[in-house]
């Protein structure tokens, strides 16, 4: 199972609380998962119940952003849960981030 | 990506938090979507949405449901003079216009004109499922340059160059759920659409002054426990003014921001001896680069005063480091900048050039430590207390009088405006005339704020070989007789 995912498309885990939003992507369908589970478009379309697969747990923190080897998907965290984010099946990695003072 | 997805993101990350208001009239993010969904669902096919009042505490309804609605939000300067105000909102003949009760009085152009609290009154219970638009490349902000001589620009931010300053600056959601953002800036300046956009995606709860007093917004942060607050140099002059040397006591504010023009040091020293507990940013940035590209950060300020090293305590004037997503070079001392927040776009066309540098028109330079200082406009206009001011509008009256052969108006250091303005006039022969006299005239034709302050007399004005008033030498001149 894959979705289409660009800049904007949000992803609602299936298996846990996490929610997602792609920051970057190039607007091809991917096999991405969240908690190990195809995640779905619409907080409505949340019917799942399954649990988070071995491996694609841990945690999804709030305001992280994950990204691929590559560098083409970047999935920021807006909600944070158990199950973490992957692609293929390949999990993806927390992008370091230098926080700035707040100027505005 | 869009501003549209920053609704999405405030919704899912901060759908019990409380992002606007306080007590009963408290919006949570919960409440920030619905409320910009069902003022999207009003707006789409406007051409605009043109703002023209005062802060309020849903302004940042207005922006956003303009976003979702794919429709340029166009906030513009209400204290503007009547014939300048419709003259901007003229060039959006069919917009919906939101203003303040004081302003809606006032607009004769534009299609719809609505008091902004009406408009939030009948809003639709409901907003039907619609399209959201994904277009980045499309206009989301125009803001007005405030030219007084010609007419003012229209600075063009596209929805791209907004969320790469967030998504480069800010941490989603690194704000406490305590915490507080105090916003004075007016709704037409950069740094007040910055703070709308930042204190959002940081889940920062937004605090609106309708217009800036000192005591008002000392007494807002005590009530309020405010936690972060951003002012523009004037008005940190008149926070320290109020203060007469006193601790500001304003125990819950962590983190005071100030930008927008050139500080003064007596000032910034003054501010920090008032307000110990608080660390201070000073942001540098311009309409044009999508607000700030350059930060002077708390522990900067700290090290700055605490050194004895004068390369290091002269930072304490500088505008700190530019941020790592944005790249900047000096060229002939002016500062050129390049990156996904660099709009440099006008109605009338890009200034940015084939490789995507933009020029700031500032003269600055950078010490060892990487540390950007600004030397003021490369053009000559006053910068007076935030408000821009064209030298030719002045010295066209002061030329208007009859004793009057020849004037140059320019904006020298002030600790409390950051520039105040110096008319130099040569008489005609023969003539005398009264300083005052001469300042009156500028009053009754222009206004207060552009009334020159000094009426300086020479015997005459230095001049290029084409005739044009050299101002950097009547600048230089009185600055030496000054010191």
């Amino acid at each position: 199972m894959s979705v289409m995912v660009k800049p904007g498309t949000r992803l609602f885990s299936t298996v846990c609380s996490t929610e997602m939003i792609a920051v970057k992507a190039s607007g091809v369908v991917v096999d991405v998962t969240i908690g190990g589970a195809t995640p779905v478009l619409a907080a409505a379309d949340r019917t799942g119940s399954g649990a988070v697969a071995d491996g694609h747990g841990g945690g999804a923190a709030m305001g992280k952003r994950y990204v691929d080897a590559d560098d083409t998907i970047e999935l920021l965290c807006t909600k944070p849960g158990e199950g973490v984010p992957a692609v293929a099946g390949v999990l993806l990695q927390l992008k370091d981030a230098k926080p700035m003072p707040a100027s505005d | 990506m869009h501003l549209a997805s920053l609704v999405d993101m405030v919704e899912s990350g901060f759908d019990d938090r409380v992002l606007l208001g306080s007590g009963d009239a408290a919006v949570t993010g919960r409440g920030v979507g619905s409320l910009v969904r069902r003022g999207a669902s009003t707006l789409r096919g406007v051409e605009a949405v043109v703002y023209a009042g005062e802060n309020h505490p849903l302004l940042p309804v207005a922006l956003l449901a303009s976003a979702c609605a794919g429709v340029p939000f166009v906030p513009v300067n209400y204290r503007l003079e009547d014939a300048q105000l419709n003259g901007l909102i003229a060039r959006y003949p069919t917009a919906l216009v939101l203003a303040d009760d004081r302003t809606v009085a006032r607009i004769t152009a534009g299609g719809k004109v609505v008091r902004f609290d009406d408009w939030l009154a009948t809003l639709p219970e409901d907003a039907p499922e619609a399209e959201v638009p994904s277009d980045d490349d499309s206009v989301a902000v125009v803001l007005f340059t405030s030219g007084t001589t010609s007419e003012p620009k229209a600075a063009l931010l596209r929805h791209r160059h907004l969320m790469a300053y967030l998504l480069g600056s800010v941490e989603f959601g690194s704000a406490g759920e305590d915490e507080a953002m105090l916003v004075a800036v007016p709704p037409y300046h950069v740094a007040g659409v910055a703070n709308m956009l930042s204190n959002l995606f940081a889940g920062r709860r937004l605090v609106y002054l309708r217009a800036f007093e000192p005591q008002v917004w000392l007494d807002t942060i005590r009530g309020e426990r405010v936690t972060n607050a951003m002012v523009v140099p004037t008005m940190l002059s008149r926070i320290v003014d109020v203060l007469h040397g006193e601790e500001a006591n304003v125990p819950s504010l962590r983190t005071l921001s100030y930008g927008g023009a050139r500080v003064s040091e007596r000032v910034i020293t003054e501010a920090l001896r008032a307000f110990p507990d608080t660390g201070f940013v000073n942001a540098y940035g311009l309409t044009e680069t999508a607000s700030t590209i350059a930060v002077l950060g708390p522990e900067d300020h700290r090290a700055a005063v605490e050194s004895n090293d004068p390369e290091i305590s002269r930072r304490l004037s500088s505008a700190g480091q530019v941020l790592p997503t944005v790249e900047f070079e000096i060229r002939d001392e002016v500062i050129f900048v390049r990156g996904e927040q660099i709009a440099g776009e006008y109605a009338t066309g890009s200034l940015l050039d084939a490789d995507g540098w933009f020029c700031t028109n500032d003269r600055g330079w950078v010490d060892s430590g990487g540390y950007l200082f600004i030397d003021g406009r490369i053009d000559d206009t006053i910068i007076r207390g935030g408000e821009n001011i064209a030298p030719a509008e002045i010295e066209t009256v002061l030329l208007a009088h009859e004793a009057v052969a020849d004037a140059c108006v320019v904006g020298v250091p002030d600790d409390e405006w950051g520039q105040r303005i110096v008319a130099v006039v040569v008489l005609r022969e023969g003539e005398t005339v009264a300083a005052d006299e001469l300042r009156e005239s500028v009053r009754a034709e222009l206004r207060g704020s552009k009334t020159p302050e000094q009426i300086v007399f020479r015997s005459e004005l230095p001049h290029t070989e084409t005739g044009k008033v050299l101002r950097r030498i009547v600048l230089q001149q009185l600055n030496e007789e000054n010191n």
